[in-house]
């Protein structure tokens, strides 16, 4: 390698990748495939069969899930989405509790209560996917506000998507985080639809950064797809909040490159939207990246690649094995009193 | 000699109990529209804020649902949140997060979490304050898994409850009646606690159970007095707790008096006494009963600002006296 090719690589990695190390950036790169190949196996195994109801894949979004929870600790808090496999494994869950989750499992996160839509893992940070649109937003405030009694340093992030911001609890939520100088990062995924909906159909103002100047909360915009971006503003939002400097808001541009849910027939966008979105897809950019700039090798790439395949079979073989709740424990856990 | 308890009012009592938690434990803190400085619509914090500061007795914003859900994530997180609605008609606006999220969070999450949160609501008709602030809402709230629903009659129950509710660690309801806050009654200068789910029988009786609930406790009982002065000789029973439901202390009451009157504030289709007639219905009281079982409840319309027709919307002592005649002598 010569000498100006070890400037340029110095020069073009981003200021970022300073406070994260290679081996940071490696399990950034594996949790990002990890929730893709998750989601994969998911909507594979729905497809034949093996689960029901239904899910919300966040495929195309991942660089904003993990770019945000690149810049949390273990004690720091996260709510979520339906949209929210990609926060849980971000924040560090395992698939094979995951995937128990989704068949059903007493082995699953919520013993096969919740499903794909209330995903949760308090131990790790994690307070919860939540089934209604901007019932999270509230519940972060909250969770910061005990921050503040607790007199600890942690921050919430507070995942929602471009539809939450037209829910009243979205407002009401941006008032009292600012108002109570709450340590909150609002991260937006604007995935530009709500179900069919599409942000220009529902939204008075261009962007979601644009509210957040009637709450006097500073706000970013960044390219949702770019793991790097996504991961300065978190870092610059984090500290924001553990510095006493209050809550922030992250509007990450990104694309849901899947339907709704399961139900969806696309009908209100073009193959020309999605296929353009699908060539900004946020692995192969980051993969490109880490390679360029030296960080990885094409050999670490396959590897990454096979060792997430090896761990996501797994979880789905854990998944099939576990057994399924008692019948009997159904009134288990609605209140502290067991029946 | 015993000293006489003191006497405290509904309110007053209501306020010590949150005293006394925020005092016994750091985590306990209140938040609500007004209930700092202003001391609550209804005094109930008064000088809360003097004495525990402004961090531990929130003055919030009018964002109810936004608010209610604050509690709900400091609840999660540990912390032991008391949150005032200034009127329980305005839990209307927070019924996401009281209904989707703190009610069914534990069992959702497979028993993961649990939400330790006390939200009181101050209920009922008889002000003059008209369709919007004078609902009896609290059997919605009793329609609910997950939730805990309380309704206290006296300065006595209204402390213990409270307190219990805050050593919970499930969410629960308090509905406070609005006439009752001013009522003064013996209350123990200890942190004492009143079971939730425990029904307690007022007064003794052989002819004719009635179950009431809040202010209705206290129009059976004068009711009472009066069947008395007749020969018929009433139970009265304060339910004292919505959800759960006090089965047993029931079902032994009706088997033995062989007669049941509901008497509630809330509109009675649908009401608790619904829930409470059906399950005597179902239960082996049922063979036990000598006339049907009698209901009082509000009437089929919006609470109406003029006072005669707002009275006639409620059961009043006259209604209570009237229907207990028919259900023991089969005549009024």
């Amino acid at each position: 390698m010569t000498v100006q090719m070890q400037i340029d690589r110095r020069a073009n990695r981003p200021a970022v990748y300073d406070r994260l190390s290679n081996e940071q950036l490696r399990e950034s790169l594996r949790r990002m495939h990890l929730i893709r190949q998750f989601e994969e196996g998911a909507e594979q195994a729905y497809m034949r069969g093996l689960i029901h109801g239904t899910m919300h894949l966040s495929i195309g979004q991942e660089a904003s899930a993990v770019g945000v929870c690149v810049a949390l600790g273990a004690a720091d808090k996260i709510t979520s989405t339906h949209r929210g496999h990609g926060h849980c494994i971000g924040k560090g869950a395992d698939p094979k509790r995951m995937f128990a989750e989704f068949f059903g499992k007493e082995t699953g996160y919520c013993r096969g209560r919740g499903g794909s839509m209330h995903i949760a893992d308090p131990s790790q940070g994690n307070l919860g996917a939540n089934g209604i649109v901007g019932g999270g937003l509230p519940i972060a405030v909250g969770a910061a506000l005990a921050i503040r009694q607790q007199k600890r340093d942690d921050v919430v992030v507070c995942f929602f998507g471009d539809g939450a911001s037209n829910e009243g609890a979205f407002h009401e939520a941006l008032n009292m985080a600012a108002l109570w100088t709450l340590p909150v990062v609002f991260v937006c995924e604007n995935n530009q639809y709500g179900m069919s909906t599409s942000t220009a159909r529902s939204m008075s103002v261009p962007n979601v950064a644009d509210r957040a100047v009637a709450y006097n909360i500073p706000a970013r915009i960044v390219d949702g797809n770019d793991f790097a971006a996504v991961a300065e503003a978190a870092f610059e939002a984090t500290d924001r909040g553990r510095g006493g400097l209050g809550p922030s808001l992250i509007e990450c541009k990104t694309y849901r490159i899947r339907g709704h849910s399961r139900s969806d027939r696309n009908r209100y966008r073009s193959k020309d939207e999605i296929d353009a979105w699908s060539r900004r897809d946020p692995i192969v950019r980051l993969e490109a990246e880490l390679v360029g700039l030296g960080i990885l090798a094409e050999a670490d790439l396959a590897a990454i690649r096979q060792q997430v395949e090896t761990e996501i079979e797994e979880g789905i073989a854990f998944a099939q094995e576990s057994p399924p709740p008692a019948i009997a424990d159904l009134l288990r856990d609605v209140t502290s009193e067991q029946p | 000699m015993d000293r006489p308890v003191r006497e405290l009012s509904y309110a007053q009592a209501l306020q010590e109990a949150m005293a006394q938690a925020m005092e016994a434990d750091e985590r306990v803190f209140l938040m609500g529209e007004d209930i700092g400085v202003y001391g609550g619509a209804f005094q109930v914090t008064g000088d809360l804020v003097e004495r525990f500061g402004e961090a531990r007795v929130i003055d919030t914003p009018i964002a109810e649902l936004g608010a209610a859900g604050v509690a709900v994530g400091a609840a999660l997180c540990g912390q032991r949140p008391v949150f005032e609605f200034q009127f329980s008609d305005f839990a209307t606006l927070a019924m996401e997060q009281i209904v989707n999220q703190a009610a069914k969070m534990r069992y959702m999450l497979g028993g993961a979490v649990s939400v330790p949160l006390v939200m009181r609501f101050p209920a009922g008709s008889g002000t003059g304050a008209a369709a919007q602030h004078s609902q009896s809402l609290e059997a919605w709230f009793a329609h609910v898994p997950g939730l805990k629903v309380v309704q206290p009659s006296t300065p006595h129950d209204a402390k213990g409850l409270l307190l219990s509710a805050i050593d919970d660690p499930d969410p629960v309801m308090i509905f406070e009646h609005k006439l009752l806050y001013k009522m003064k009654g013996p209350v123990p200068e200890e942190a004492y606690r009143v079971p939730i789910g425990k029904a307690d029988i007022r007064r003794k009786g052989r002819d004719l159970t009635i179950v009431a609930t809040a202010i209705m406790v206290h129009r059976a009982l004068d009711a009472a007095a009066i069947l008395a002065e007749e020969g018929i000789d009433v139970e009265v029973i304060d339910l004292r707790c919505l959800r759960p439901l006090d089965r047993d202390t029931l079902v032994e009451s009706v088997s033995r008096t062989t007669r049941l009157l509901c008497v509630y504030e809330g509109v009675r289709t649908l009401g608790i006494g619904a829930e409470i007639s059906a399950m005597i219905a179902e239960s082996e009281a049922f063979d036990r009963l000598d006339a049907p079982i009698g209901r009082l409840g509000g009437a089929e319309c919006p609470l109406p600002y003029n006072p005669e027709m707002e009275k006639a919307a409620v059961p009043q002592i006259p209604d209570i006296v009237a229907m207990a005649r028919r259900l023991v002598r089969g005549t009024v």
